[in-house]
Formats: structure tokens, sequence, C-alpha cells
């Protein structure tokens, strides 16, 4: 049974993008194909997670290879329940994205790359939480970072290529890393099979071992963003399209945590480097929150307590208990959510208030009710106010904590509360400024104006003669000659067909660009139509969503209890793939 | 079968060149540094399966003969992403420089105003206080999050600031950091 359903959350996201792209001059019909896909992938991770709780870990040898030999994939508890958070964020997520697109009116869409993107790093994402190897859990690293890359830089503006440029360099340097590290454990051991590596891994000499753990480690953490190594998460995430930005700080930084969470757990038992993890821990909270606390736009507060955040994870496991690691991986499963619900607001914020900025914003709350609600509730729950899950989380975490004891643990937990704190202050300052305060008081009266100036400064309508349908036109003359008409100069009319001939290559479908330069200076103006019902729906659900995991918080909490239990004693996993022989 | 030396110091001497170029701010010395690091990272890959022994190949050579075909599909799927990768990356600067002319790595204009702000709370600016004019001139355009399109006002606006220098495909100077 297992068998046959563990490969399918990768192989249908990646069939569903061919036939997405396929059909990408019809939108409807991709948008279909995306959503019914992902629905599907949902579906099977919960059938995942219902089989693997009930019956413990299974693998599958793909291909029916004899087992030390082949890929295998392997279905335990922890992975599963990731399987079915990532598929169930992702399909919120791209509901939201298919109602921004069909509230921007561009049913002729030139993007229509967006939607087999989307399905490749959803099958990247599940491929890294189901491999069995190193090197497969590198490809599936591969796949989620390069679609994350295009998606990251969708539409090549220069802030998005800017940010862009930060985020591929630093990525590319922990895969290289990775495959680096590897490398030496092949040299090490002969082998990439996890199962394999967990029995091999331990007769290798200390220091062996420790230079193979630290260089793992150091590979992971900087897709996860732990401290010394997250400084290019705040500077590349906010540019980024909502949807993009809500699904990349929900999943990607946590699959560096679960890759983290398999290599301690399952090759390096003995934690060698525990201390340093807890050190790296307590940065990471303090460092990100205090970044939190000193930004004032929206997308960076929330990237920075995305960092903070991850510091509670990186707790979790460093105290290597089944109590620690329970909390750590309820911990992620709540925080994928309430973070990808939170960057889904913030969209809705900017659509709704014209900017980001809390130096902007005002008057939210009495402008849009439904809006205030949908920020407040996730907001409350990330800074871990008592009834919601993240209050149930950091508990658990604390809790672990105070068992395990000793000076350095009561550091840390006196950490994690300030944290906590922190977050709060960080977050009921968006609320009292974006939401509370009477418009009035915003920085300037006419906040439609200065967003206005912050889109551009040809928003004048005598400064505009080439701005307004350029790109519709023929390309070069007419849009040369629109634009030397005024005080351009020869840079700007060249920068000018420079833009048009990109225009016209990069959009296949002429009436996509002829809405651009409108749109985006309508976009940055506070909108006083209602939010596009499909965006606030999805919105919607997924604060639901989390709320809803406080609901089923006492069955969450002991499924990822017995999911640490497994992870402790390694046992479940290499039986599994051993046994994966018979299972075919 | 003695190990060979070669591969050794042509591994480190790639990393250490590449590590170089990385460190350097010009993106195309980056993307260089990225291939020697990739090609030296493929090398390590490939030498993990020992010294040199005869192909394998089923039926040509004795198992033990063999060198370990393992590595070796590995160093093949990570050439691939390397490859893949790098095409992107060049895509990227190129972009990069037909947007903005220079191709070195930029600074955060959000980080530079926090760092330049007088307070170390947002709370301590009180919004009242900022001059809208102020607001105007320093703030730079919005990153447009809240579409998927790109933003062709800010590309108008990249054209004004950099007013005066001459368009598309003449040599320019890589970068215009030290005149501001």
């Amino acid at each position: 049974m297992i068998g046959d359903l563990a490969p399918l959350p990768v192989l249908l996201p990646l069939l569903g993008a061919a036939a997405a792209l396929l059909v990408g001059r019809h939108p409807r019909v991709q948008r279909t194909v995306s959503i019914a896909v992902l629905a599907g992938v949902v579906g099977v991770s919960v059938a995942l997670l219902l089989i693997a709780d009930a019956e413990g870990a299974a693998a599958v040898a793909v291909g029916d290879w004899p087992v030390p030999v082949a890929i295998m994939l392997v279905v335990d508890r922890l992975s599963a329940l990731m399987l079915v958070v990532a598929g169930t964020v992702g399909l919120g997520v791209l509901v939201f994205a298919v109602g921004q697109g069909t509230a921007d009116g561009d049913e002729e869409t030139p993007l229509s790359i967006f939607h087999p993107t989307f399905l490749v790093l959803m099958a990247g994402v599940n491929y890294a939480f189901l491999a069995g190897d190193l090197f497969n859990l590198y490809v599936g690293f591969e796949i989620l970072l390069t679609s994350s890359y295009v998606l990251l830089t969708l539409g090549g503006s220069a802030p998005r290529i800017r940010a862009g440029i930060t985020y591929v360099v630093v990525s590319l340097l922990s895969s290289l890393l990775f495959l680096a590290s590897i490398a030496l454990v092949y040299a090490a051991t002969g082998t990439v099979n996890l199962a394999q590596l967990a029995g091999r891994l331990g007769e290798l000499p200390a220091g062996t071992q420790l230079m193979l753990q630290s260089m793992l480690l150091i590979a992971f953490g900087i897709k996860a963003a732990v401290f010394p190594l997250s400084a290019w998460l705040p500077d590349s995430y906010p540019t980024a399209p909502a949807p993009v930005t809500a699904v990349f700080a929900g999943l990607l930084t946590k699959v560096g945590v679960y890759a983290v969470i398999r290599t301690q757990t399952l090759l390096f038992p003995d934690g060698a480097l525990d201390d340093l993890l807890m050190w790296a821990a307590l940065a990471t909270m303090l460092v990100g929150i205090l970044g939190a606390v000193a930004q004032s736009d929206i997308r960076r507060i929330l990237s920075f307590t995305l960092v903070s955040h991850i510091g509670y994870m990186v707790f979790g496991i460093a105290l290597a208990t089944t109590a620690g690691l329970a909390g750590a991986i309820f911990y992620v499963v709540h925080h994928i959510a309430i973070q990808t619900t939170l960057f889904l607001v913030a969209g809705l914020i900017e659509r709704r208030g014209g900017s980001t900025s809390t130096a902007r914003l005002g008057g939210l709350a009495t402008a849009s009710p439904l809006l205030a609600v949908l920020f407040f509730v996730p907001a409350m729950n990330l800074a871990g106010i008592p009834p919601f899950s993240g209050f149930i989380g950091k508990v658990g975490l604390l809790d672990a904590g105070v068992a395990v004891g000793g000076w350095q643990v009561y550091v840390l937990v006196g950490g994690a509360v300030v944290t906590s704190l922190l977050t709060l202050v960080a977050m009921s300052r968006v609320w009292t400024r974006a939401f509370w305060r009477p418009p009035t008081q915003a920085a300037s009266a006419d906040t439609a104006a200065a967003a206005a100036r912050d889109a551009g400064p040809e928003n004048g309508p005598e400064d505009d003669p080439a701005g307004g349908e350029e790109p519709a036109e023929e390309p070069l003359p007419a849009g040369l000659a629109g634009g030397a008409t005024s005080t351009t100069t020869a840079r700007q009319t060249g920068r000018r067909g420079a833009w048009l001939r990109h225009v016209a290559v990069a959009t296949a479908a002429p009436a996509g660009g002829e809405g651009q330069p409108s749109r985006g200076a309508e976009d940055s103006r506070p909108s006083t139509r209602p939010l596009p019902a499909v965006m606030m729906a999805a919105t919607t659900a997924m604060v639901l969503l989390t709320v809803g995991l406080t609901v089923i918080a006492g069955p969450l909490y002991g499924m990822t209890e017995r999911a640490a239990g497994d992870l402790r004693e390694r046992t479940p996993y290499i039986e599994a793939v051993y046994g994966a022989e018979v299972d075919e | 079968m003695t190990p060979t030396i070669v591969l050794p110091v042509v591994i480190g001497g790639l990393y250490a060149a590449g590590v170089y170029l990385l460190l350097d701010r010009s993106l195309t010395r980056v993307i260089l540094g990225f291939i020697l690091l990739g090609n030296a990272t493929n090398l390590l890959l490939l030498s993990s399966s020992g010294p040199a022994m005869l192909a394998p190949f089923f039926g040509y050579a004795e198992p033990e003969e063999m060198s370990d075909p393992l590595p070796q599909a590995l160093v093949l799927t990570a050439i691939v992403i390397t490859f893949g990768v790098t095409a992107f990356l060049l895509a990227m600067v190129h972009r990069s420089w037909r947007l903005v002319r220079q191709e070195v790595i930029e600074v955060d204009e959000e980080d530079r105003r926090v760092a330049a702000r007088q307070g170390m709370d947002a709370d301590d600016v009180d919004p009242d206080d900022i001059d809208p004019n102020e607001l105007r001139t320093e703030d730079r355009p919005a990153g447009k999050g809240n579409t998927l399109h790109s933003d062709v006002d800010v590309e108008e606006q990249l054209a004004r600031r950099y007013d005066g220098f001459a368009s598309d495909d003449i040599a320019l100077p890589p970068t215009r950091r030290g005149e501001q």
C-alpha cells in the first residue's frame, strides 16, 4: 500500500508541472490542473500519514533494485507529517496566487511559468522529505532551490534581481558544501544510504565523524537560516511576490530544519555538537527578534521573526531528548502554517493599504475589519499567547528544556521567553501602527500620494508620454519616439527601448504587458475596492488552519511525540529500509 | 593501484581560486568562482571512489578491478545541476547589467536606511516628525510584493537615476559606487 503511494507526492507535482506547461496558454485550465494536482498530493499525504502512524515507518525501493543499491523513498511519521503540512500550505498559497492573478485581470497571463514552477518546487520539497539517501536529499534540495530561484526573480525587475542574486549565490554555496560533504561521507563510508550510514558512521574515528557532522550542519544551517548563516534571508525574501514569499517562508527553511533533524538523530546520535547548537539557537532567537524590532516594514519584520523562531526548533533539536524533538517537530508544523499565513496577510495589507511600511499604514482596522482579524489571530499565535498553538509549542519546548536542566539550558529557556515577548512587541507594533491608529496620523497625510511617489516618479500624467501603453505598442520605433519627445535623454530612451525589447521577448502575450504600467501604479495606492474574494478566502482558510492546529493540538502533539520516539530509537527507520525488500 | 597526488592538488587549487573569486563584489567573478568551486566539488566527488581502476562495464573487467561506478553516477548528476544553475546565474547577472548598468552585488537600501536611523527602535522615530519630502527622496521604490508582475515604474525610475549615462551596449565603467 505504502509502496504504491510513497512516490506520488513527488511524481504528481512533476507530471502536473509538465501538464501545466503544456496548457500554458489556457490560464483557467492551468489553474485547475495545478490546484487539482496539489489537492491530490494533500490527499495522498494524509493517507501516508495515517498509514505511517498506524503501522510505523515503511520504505520503497524505486525500480525494484536490491536494497542497499536502490534509491529509497522512506516514509516515517516525521516525513509523512511534513508532507501533509507542506502540501496543505502549498495548496493554500496556490489558491491565494490564483485569486491574485484573477484579481489583477491577467487572464492572458504572461507568467504562465508560475504554476509549473510552483509545482516543481512542491515536488522538490516532498522529495527532500522522502529521500532515503544523502544524494537524493541533495537532488531534492536542488529541485526546490532551482525553482525557488525562478519564483524569487519572477518578472525580473531590478529589486527582485538584486535580492535574487544574494539568495542564489548563498544557496549555491550551501549546495556546494552539501555536495562536498556527501563526497567526504562517501569516501569515508562507501555509501550514501541513510540507513546504512547510521550503522557505518559510528565506526569512524571521532574526529572524522565530527568533521562530517559539522560540514553537513553548516550546509543545512545555511538553508535553515540558523544565526551566523542567516543574514541572507531578510535581505532576499521581502521583494518577492506575496504568495512566493509566503511559501518560501513557510517551507524552504523548514526543509533545512528537517534535514538537520534527520542527520542529527539518524546519523549522529552522539550529540557531539549539541552544545554548539544550543548557543546557535540562542543567538538565532535573540539576533533575529532584535532585527524584527528594529524594522519598520511588515515583510521585513516577518522575515526577521522567521529567522528568530528557527531558533526554537534548533533549541529542541539541541536538547536531543524525545520531548525536545517532539517540541521541535510540533513547532515546525505550527511555524510553517503560521508564517505562511502571516506573509499572505502581509500581501493583503499591501494590497489594501498600498504599502507594507508601518510608517505609512494606518486605520486598517476600520477600513477592513476582517483583514484586522486575519492579522491579529496569527500574530498573537506567533507571539505565543495562551490558547494558540504557538503557546503550546513554546511551552512544550520550555518544558523539555527544564526537564534536561543545567545552567546552559536555563539561559536558553530565558532567551526563548524573551524572544517570545519581543515577538509580541514587534507584532503589537504592527497592529497599533497599521490597524489601530487613525489613518490621518500616517507619516504623510495623504498616503496615496506618498505611495504613488514611492512607486515611481513618472506618475504625473505630463511626465508619462510613453509610460502608459508602451509595452503594448510595437517595440522599438513607437517607444523610442514617444520617449524622445519629452525631456528624456538618450540614455533614458535607450533604456526604454531595451525594456520594450525585453518585455516583447519575455511576455509572449502582448495583452499581459498592456496592463503592467498602469497596474504597477495602481497597486501602490490604498485601494478602496474590497479585497478579492478568493484571496480573502484562501487567507481565511489558512488562518482557520492555524487555529485548527490549536484545536487538534492534543492528538498532533501525541503524534509528534511518537515521531520523536522513532527518531531517537533509530531502528524503525533502519528496519523499514532493510525490510523494503520483503515489502516489494 | 597507487593513489594520485594530482587530483588533491588540483582540487585544492580550484577551491582556493574559487573562494577568492567568490569573495569579490563583481558578479562576473562570483560566477567564475562558483564554476571553479563546482568543478572542484565534482572532482572531489569523483575522487571519493578511490584510485583509478578499469571501467565499470559488465563483462569488461572483473568486479575487483573495476572502479566504483556510484560516484561517477553521482558526479554526472552533479555536473548537470551545476551546469543548469550556472546558466541561470549568467542570465540573472546579464539581466542585472541591463537593468542597473552594474554587475556588482548591491547594498540593500532598506538595511542602509535602518542603519542610518538615529534611534535603535523603530518607535523612536515619530512618523509625524518625518518630513514627507525627505521620505520621498530617501525611499527606494517598493519591491511590489503584491503583484506577480515586474515593475515598469521601477525600471523608469532607475532610468532617471542614471540619467546621463549612455544607453545600451556601450562600454561603461563597471561601477559607480565611488560617485555617490
